[in-house]
């Protein structure tokens, strides 16, 4: 896993995936080492990000590591015009490793092929966020002690959120059973559910959560964007049935969690928040283990 | 001997290759995926002939060229039945049929825009993920490309 590129979840192997949690367990329980003193990372974000970026950058200063980088691409010489290709290689030339978010789909892939270090894909458009996915991956083991035999259940827009895709995908090697709760124009696509069926795992489809919560071991929330509806009408029809609030919570089992991957607008009111089933900012504190666990396996340190 | 005789809509070639049963629509796409276009020796061609099989069909014969597989293959994507024939002193020596290949590179554009093959100008690759319905997933961006989208190079 040195010096290679984690650019999509299928990257790495179930085995792989594994490694990685379980050196992000050593980081929760000893944050701040001094590993990377050597280090300089390039932090490469062509499109504003809060969440993934301040999480990789916090991960570099935990480990003692020294940061370049841009925090959107308009005071870069990509606004000159330069190809990503020249952007790619001269930075790499100034860096050990590189973490880019990209919106244009397959950068990660392509900056993997022709730089000289390894590359983080921290986003390529709608495409993959693999380091998103495993801290997802991570906050369910932390919260289940497992991945295997889980009911997990994915919230809202399934059609687009490639969170969810990534998430679904990298589940079917744990023997997940999925339940899939969306407003019908945004269902799980046929190419994720593939997946599902080719491992012959269960999955069972809703419209509404209610009956879901019951049954879960995680409740995965995701945001329903407004833009995602052909009719705005329906948007106003079903935009408050997939809005989670305490009072729904009253039977769960008792390691049940609520993960969702922020931003979030009203899909989880405030008043789940105190919730000791709430999981969501913890989850978003994981993303640093998670990225440091990363940078110390690809540079060579673990 | 009894010997079948026919008469030859395109003219026999004495060394080379046939191929056959390409569907009338996607001659001018093989001829052009196969850079025969460009290519120096003879090459005869016809198309809307009638075929018993495909009610009309598309021949190209090429002099003195033999195609390795990989060469030919491409050509499954619009040509799916066609059949490779190898001639040499007017006799057929090899008849084959084309088979569409795990991978595809440089012939077919990703079709979502925002893909960097499109944006960088590299060559698209894919991996066949259906060879049925002919579904090729984008190397780069991974998005599919199914065969009403596709667009050749």
């Amino acid at each position: 896993m040195k010096n290679k590129s984690l650019v999509s979840i299928n990257d790495y192997t179930k085995e792989e995936q594994l490694r990685v949690l379980e050196v992000a367990r050593e980081f929760e329980a000893n944050p701040v080492q001094n590993i990377l003193t050597e280090n300089v990372i390039a932090s490469l974000f062509f499109e504003p990000s809060t969440r993934t970026r301040l999480s990789f950058e916090s991960a570099i200063n935990r480990l003692g590591g020294k940061i370049v980088g841009f925090s959107e691409a308009s005071n870069t010489s990509v606004k000159k015009g330069e190809s990503l290709r020249d952007t790619i290689l001269t930075i790499a030339n100034y860096s050990d490793l590189i973490v880019m978010r990209n919106p244009i789909e397959g950068s990660a892939r392509f900056a993997s092929e022709i730089s000289p270090v390894p590359i983080i894909n921290a986003g390529d458009g709608s495409n993959q966020h693999p380091t998103q996915t495993l801290l997802d991956l991570y906050s369910i083991m932390q919260t289940q002690n497992t991945l295997d035999n889980l009911h997990v259940a994915f919230v809202g827009d399934l059609k687009y959120g490639r969170t969810v895709h990534s998430l679904v995908i990298a589940l079917c090697n744990y023997n997940t059973t999925f339940h899939l709760v969306s407003p019908v124009e945004l269902k799980l696509p046929s190419s994720v559910k593939m997946h599902i069926k080719e491992k012959k795992l269960a999955y069972h489809q809703y419209t509404s959560m209610e009956e879901v919560i019951p049954q879960a071991d995680i409740l995965y929330m995701t945001r329903i964007q407004k833009e995602r509806f052909s009719d705005p009408l329906e948007f106003e029809r079903i935009k408050n049935s997939y809005n989670l609030h305490k009072d729904m919570l009253v039977q769960t089992k008792e390691n049940f969690r609520i993960l969702h991957p922020m931003p979030r607008v009203n899909e989880i009111h405030i008043n789940v928040d105190p919730d000791p089933r709430a999981y969501y900012f913890q989850q978003a504190l994981n993303g640093v283990y998670v990225r440091q666990a990363l940078l110390a396996i690809m540079l060579g340190y673990r | 001997m009894s010997e079948k005789v026919k008469e030859l809509k395109v003219s026999a070639i004495e060394n080379g290759t046939v191929i056959d049963h390409i569907p009338a629509t996607a001659l001018f796409q093989v001829i052009k995926m196969l850079k025969l276009d460009v290519f120096d020796q003879m090459v005869l061609f016809g198309t809307n002939l009638e075929s018993k099989k495909y009610g009309s069909k598309g021949i190209i014969k090429v002099s003195n060229k033999f195609f390795k597989p990989e060469e030919l293959n491409k050509i499954a994507l619009v040509a799916p039945h066609a059949s490779i024939i190898e001639i040499r002193d007017f006799q057929v020596t090899r008849k084959t049929l084309v088979e569409i290949p795990d991978t595809i590179a440089g012939i077919v554009k990703c079709f979502n825009p925002n893909c960097i093959t499109n944006i960088e100008g590299i060559p698209a690759r894919f991996d066949v993920v259906d060879k049925e319905d002919i579904r090729l997933k984008c190397h780069y961006c991974e998005k599919i490309t199914v065969k009403n989208n596709m667009v050749f190079k």
